[in-house]
C-alpha cells in the first residue's frame, strides 16, 4: 500500500513543473502543454483523496476536469492557430498588444 | 518493499522525466511526444489508485484526442526549433524563482500530514470502487446537471474552435 501523501507529493511536484514552464518557455504550444500537465497533477490529487475517502466523487471530478481540459485545448489551439496567422509568431513575447 | 510501492516509485520517476523533457525539450514535437508518455504513466499511477476508469479516459481522451489535436497543430504551424529559454528576463527569473518557492512550501505542508497506508475499503466497496458501473451510477443520478452542463461546454468548444480558426465565414 503506498501512503496518500507521496501521490500529493508528486502531484505538488507536477504541478510546479507545469507552472514552471508556464513560466519560462515562450512558445505558445509548450505553454499550453505545461496547462495540460497542471491539470493532470490537480486529477492526480484529486483521486488520492477518493482512495483515502472511498468516495467515487473524487473520479467525477477527474473525469469533468477531463472534459473541461479537452475543450480548454480546443480553444486554446484555435487562438494558436489565429494568432499564428495574423503575426506569423507562436512566440508569448510578441504578442504585446490586443491590436493587429 | 512491496510491489506495489516498487510501481508507484517507477512510474512517478518516470513522470516526473517526462514531465522534465516536456518542458526543456527543444522542438515542440519532442514536447509533445513526451508529453504523450507523460500521461501513459499518469494512468498507470492511477490504475494503482483503483480508479481504472479514468485511467482508460486518461488514454483515450488525453493520450489520443488532444495529443492528436496538439500533433496537428504544431505540424500544420511548421515551426523550426527553438531556443529553451530566450533573454532571461526580469519577469522569467521571478517566475521560475516563485514556482520553486512554491514547490518548497508544498512539500513542507504536505510532508506534515499524517503519513500510512490508506484505510482500507470493506468488501463491497472494494468490488465495486472505480468502475464503470459505480462511476455511471454516480453521473447519471447525484451528478446529472454538470454532466449535461459539460456536454453543452465541448459543444461550444467545438463551434467557437472553428470560428476563431476560420479565416473567413
Amino acid at each position: 500500500m503506498v501512503p496518500i501523501p507521496y501521490y500529493l507529493l508528486l502531484a505538488a511536484a507536477l504541478f510546479c513543473m507545469g507552472m514552471f514552464g508556464v513560466m519560462v518557455r515562450r512558445n505558445a504550444l509548450v505553454v499550453f502543454m505545461c496547462v495540460e500537465l497542471m491539470l493532470n497533477a490537480a486529477n492526480l490529487t484529486f483521486l488520492a483523496f477518493a482512495r483515502m475517502h472511498g468516495d467515487v466523487i473524487g473520479h467525477v471530478s477527474a473525469f469533468f476536469v477531463i472534459a473541461v481540459a479537452a475543450s480548454e485545448a480546443a480553444i486554446g489551439l484555435a487562438i494558436v492557430i489565429a494568432v499564428f496567422r495574423s503575426r506569423g509568431s507562436v512566440l508569448v513575447e510578441d504578442l504585446r498588444t490586443m491590436k493587429h | 518493499m512491496n510491489i506495489e510501492l516498487i510501481l508507484f516509485g517507477a512510474f512517478a520517476l518516470l513522470t516526473l522525466l517526462s514531465a522534465g523533457t516536456v518542458i526543456f525539450a527543444r522542438s515542440p514535437i519532442n514536447s509533445a511526444m513526451a508529453l504523450v508518455s507523460t500521461f501513459f504513466f499518469l494512468a498507470g499511477l492511477y490504475v494503482l489508485l483503483w480508479a481504472h476508469t479514468v485511467a482508460i479516459l486518461q488514454v483515450m481522451v488525453y493520450a489520443g484526442a488532444i495529443m492528436v489535436l496538439f500533433l496537428f497543430v504544431i505540424m500544420l504551424l511548421n515551426l523550426g526549433e527553438s531556443p529553451t529559454r530566450g533573454k532571461p528576463t526580469l519577469a522569467r527569473l521571478v517566475g521560475g524563482a516563485a514556482t520553486v518557492g512554491l514547490l518548497v512550501v508544498l512539500g513542507i505542508v504536505l510532508l506534515k500530514l499524517p503519513g500510512g497506508a490508506p484505510p482500507t475499503m470493506s468488501a463491497a466497496t472494494q468490488a465495486s470502487f472505480g468502475t464503470m458501473a459505480t462511476l455511471g451510477q454516480t453521473i447519471f443520478t447525484q451528478w446529472l446537471l454538470p454532466f449535461e452542463a459539460v456536454s453543452l461546454l465541448l459543444l461550444v468548444a467545438m463551434v467557437g474552435a472553428v470560428v476563431v480558426a476560420k479565416s473567413r465565414i
